[in-house]
């Protein structure tokens, strides 16, 4: 698929002497995760679409250092960090957005005491917003009797308090929003969370994406939301598991923005 | 010879308070044993967040029914422990009810309430007792509930069913003798002792048990009550210190005490920035003697190995625990059966800071016994096992923070002894060298665009 999306580097804005609005911190798996990626495009098709003067670091973006920190590697986590505020600082950035709740996380809350203080945004938060200023608008038309669950990400939820920016997003649908039965600051965990993600799971009777899908399965959703990248493999893989595929989709709330919008 | 109650009742005041006092003692102590750590900060905040969690119990009612209950035996507690006062004075003095001609009216509707109270809370340790040992809730009948833990809490319902028990016959017994002295049947100078005072609405349905009974008989089973009574309060009081009741007290401290930035924000470790700046900055040389002040002092520990390496306010998280299971019963990890529970994590805290309080009480100083809270009391297969969800810190009514131990003890493993997960190091091989915790060029972390 060829597109035409419009990606400028923040040295890119440099060279011609402007300032980004915001930058997009696209984090690891929206950079190089097949799933993710498409998410990643996702959102900068709305971003482009709402006229967002946006930036990103590309080649100049390094981990966050959320992986390192919560596998207890600290000393890490803290290159990652520094390395990062370096550059961002570099560029005299002031506000960040992001679709990794990790990322959003960390930027947010480890890296101020570090020299890096910013104004970081959830996407969810972020495209809230653009609506609600007129810069998107968004039919549901497409949406329209199918049944939404959100699952709600850990590190944007519990960790932030944020759980409604997205359900806000999701009603716009005219879809249906159905909650789980463990959900907002009860929502299970999907299972990647503290560098589960790169690790097989320690010994027990059930992995925990599983668990957490048969609960999205349940309630006899057609779609999954979530908003976080390593959800939505966590509860892709539960899909297969449960074999389901086909059958319920599991979708960021950028994508469904991105597709009511026919993006 | 007339004051040898008041006297014997004065001692037993002073042994019973003095040797709780002295356990609290060791419980500062050993909290002390822990790094210190700056919460004077937001004051106002705090006490906010502890007049709202402790005081107003806020997260305990998210679970309705345990919440109502608990509600009724705290507050029952707090109140009834006004009537306590009165019966510590009269005890020292040997006055009987002194508040009463005080107070008038009012006097008849405390012991009211105080009795509707005791009441309530009667019947609310009957069904905290039936939900714990009947009803088969899982996060009462887990694994490291067996033991000790389980008789603990059987315990402690039990010390309230008695008191309150021996609360409402006491007043039975001093209702009927009231009775016999209006009615003209006692007149003794002992029985005119029992001044005519209080409302009985609780005990007066006891009353007609003793009717009949001489004033003598009535006389020593209201004394025996109150006797046994205050006894047991002053025993319950000394139980505490060895008990997950300790929270009755600890709560308020340690919600005031508790973390007020967001859930998902971990420390970043002081010692370790020192470094990476050092490391950062070309101009530092990496071979400059460190100043003489640093030298002197024992480089601590990255990470936590033992108690001694958690801060105070983990430590007295550990003391206040009630191990009520409702942060292991929300962990993913503990659902899908995996060795991790956070309840577990914070009574193996404690148990090794008892264990090591236990030797410096003999020894006079802590001498090493060869054993550390991580590896003998909790396993790096338990400490890897955590997502970090916070599940158990939302979950937690009173402020406790499973996760900060963990994490700690994740960053000794990793820091201290390069003891992570095989697949783990790959991904921080990854990080260190291409930016990403997978094997890709960060040259082309912007390919996505272009695909
Ligand atoms: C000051 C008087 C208090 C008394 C007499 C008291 C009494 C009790 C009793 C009898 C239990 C055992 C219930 C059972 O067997 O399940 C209990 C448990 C518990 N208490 Fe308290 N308590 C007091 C204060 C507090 C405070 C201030 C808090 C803070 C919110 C608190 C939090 C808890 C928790 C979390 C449990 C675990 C049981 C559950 O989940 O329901 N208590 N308390
Ligand atoms: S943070 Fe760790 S210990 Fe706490 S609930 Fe989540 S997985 Fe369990
Ligand atoms: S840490 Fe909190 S939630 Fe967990 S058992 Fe202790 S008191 Fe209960």
């Amino acid at each position: 698929m060829s597109n035409n999306l419009v990606v400028p580097t923040a040295a890119e804005f440099i060279a011609q002497g402007k300032q980004p609005e915001v930058l997009f911190w696209v984090g690891c798996s929206g950079s190089f995760d097949d799933r993710a990626k498409k998410i990643t495009k996702a959102f900068v098709k709305l971003l482009n679409k709402a006229g967002v003067e946006f930036a990103v670091l590309g080649a100049e973006e390094s981990c966050s250092g959320d992986p390192a920190k919560r596998a207890g590697n600290e000393f890490l986590f803290q290159m990652q960090a520094m390395m990062n505020i370096e550059v961002l600082n570099g560029y005299g950035i002031k506000k960040i957005v992001t679709a990794c709740p990790h990322c959003f996380n960390t930027l947010k809350n480890e890296y101020p005491e570090l020299g890096g203080n910013y104004e970081v945004v959830h996407h969810t938060s972020f495209l809230k917003d653009l609506i609600a200023d007129g810069k998107l608008t968004i039919e549901g038309g497409k949406f329209k009797g199918k049944k939404i669950t959100y699952h709600d990400p850990c590190y944007l939820g519990r960790a932030n308090d944020i759980y409604e920016a997205p359900r806000e997003l999701i009603e716009k649908l005219d879809a249906a929003l159905i909650e789980m039965k463990r959900s907002r600051r009860n929502g299970l965990c999907c299972g990647a969370g503290g560098a589960q993600m790169f690790k097989e799971p320690e010994e027990g009777d059930k992995d925990i994406n599983v668990e957490r899908t048969e609960e999205a399965v349940d309630t006899g959703a057609d779609i999954v939301a979530a908003g976080c990248p390593f959800c939505n493999t966590m509860i892709t893989d539960g899909v297969k598991a449960v074999e389901k595929e086909g059958q319920v989709e599991v979708m960021d709330v950028a994508e469904l923005i991105a597709s009511a919008a026919d993006l | 010879m007339e004051y040898i109650p008041n006297i014997i009742f004065t001692v037993l005041l002073i042994a019973g308070v003095g040797f709780f006092a002295s356990n609290i003692k060791k419980m500062i102590r050993n909290i002390k044993l822990g790094r210190e750590v700056d919460r004077s900060d937001r004051k106002g905040e705090r006490f906010a967040q502890m007049a709202r969690i402790a005081l107003g119990q806020s997260k305990m009612v998210r679970r309705p029914v345990a919440g109502f209950l608990h509600i009724v035996v705290y507050v029952g507690f707090v109140i009834i422990n006004i009537e306590v006062l009165e019966i510590i004075i009269d005890g020292i003095t040997g006055q009987h009810r002194i508040f009463a001609p005080f107070l008038g009216g009012v006097y008849d509707f405390l012991i009211a309430t105080f009795e509707i109270l005791a009441f309530l809370v009667l019947a609310s340790v009957i069904i905290f007792w039936i939900r714990r040992n009947v009803m088969n809730i899982k996060r009462f009948i887990m694994g490291e509930l067996k033991g000790w833990p389980k008789n603990d809490a059987n315990y402690i319902l039990y010390f309230e069913v008695v008191l309150m028990s021996l609360f409402l016959t006491m007043n039975a017994a001093d209702f009927t003798i009231q009775q016999g002295v209006l009615s003209g049947q006692f007149t003794s100078e002992a029985a005119l002792h029992y001044i005519n005072a209080g409302s009985f609405p609780i005990s007066g349905f006891i009353a007609p048990l003793f009717d009949g009974l001489s004033f003598e008989t009535l006389h020593i089973i209201e004394r025996a009550c109150w006797w046994l009574h205050i006894v047991g309060i002053l025993i319950f009081l000394n139980y505490l210190y060895w008990s997950k009741h300790l929270h009755i007290m600890l709560a308020f401290p340690n919600v005031y005490f508790a973390k007020l930035t967001p859930k998902g924000q971990l420390t970043n470790m002081e010692a370790v920035t020192k470094e990476v700046k050092m490391m950062m900055d070309p101009d530092a040389d990496p071979f400059a003697a460190p100043d003489a002040s640093e030298a002197d002092e024992v480089p601590a520990a990255l990470g936590a190995n033992d108690i001694f390496d958690l801060d105070q306010v983990q430590l007295l998280n550990a003391y206040t625990c009630t191990e009520c299971g409702r942060c292991t019963s929300e962990c993913p990890a503990n659902i899908t059966g995996k060795k991790l529970s956070p309840r577990k994590i914070m009574m193996e805290t404690r148990d090794r800071l008892e264990d090591v309080g236990a030797v410096i009480n003999k020894e006079g100083e802590w001498k090493d016994d060869g054993k550390t809270l991580l590896n003998d009391y909790i396993t790096p297969e338990e400490l890897w096992a955590c997502t970090t969800c916070n599940a158990c810190v939302e979950a937690c009514p009173i402020g406790i923070d499973p996760l900060s131990i963990i994490m700690e003890m994740r960053r000794y493993l990793v820091l201290e002894n390069s003891a992570a997960p095989a697949e783990l190091n790959g991904t921080m091989g990854n990080i260190e060298n291409n930016g990403a915790p997978w094997p890709y060029n960060q040259m082309d972390r912007l390919n996505w665009s272009k695909e």
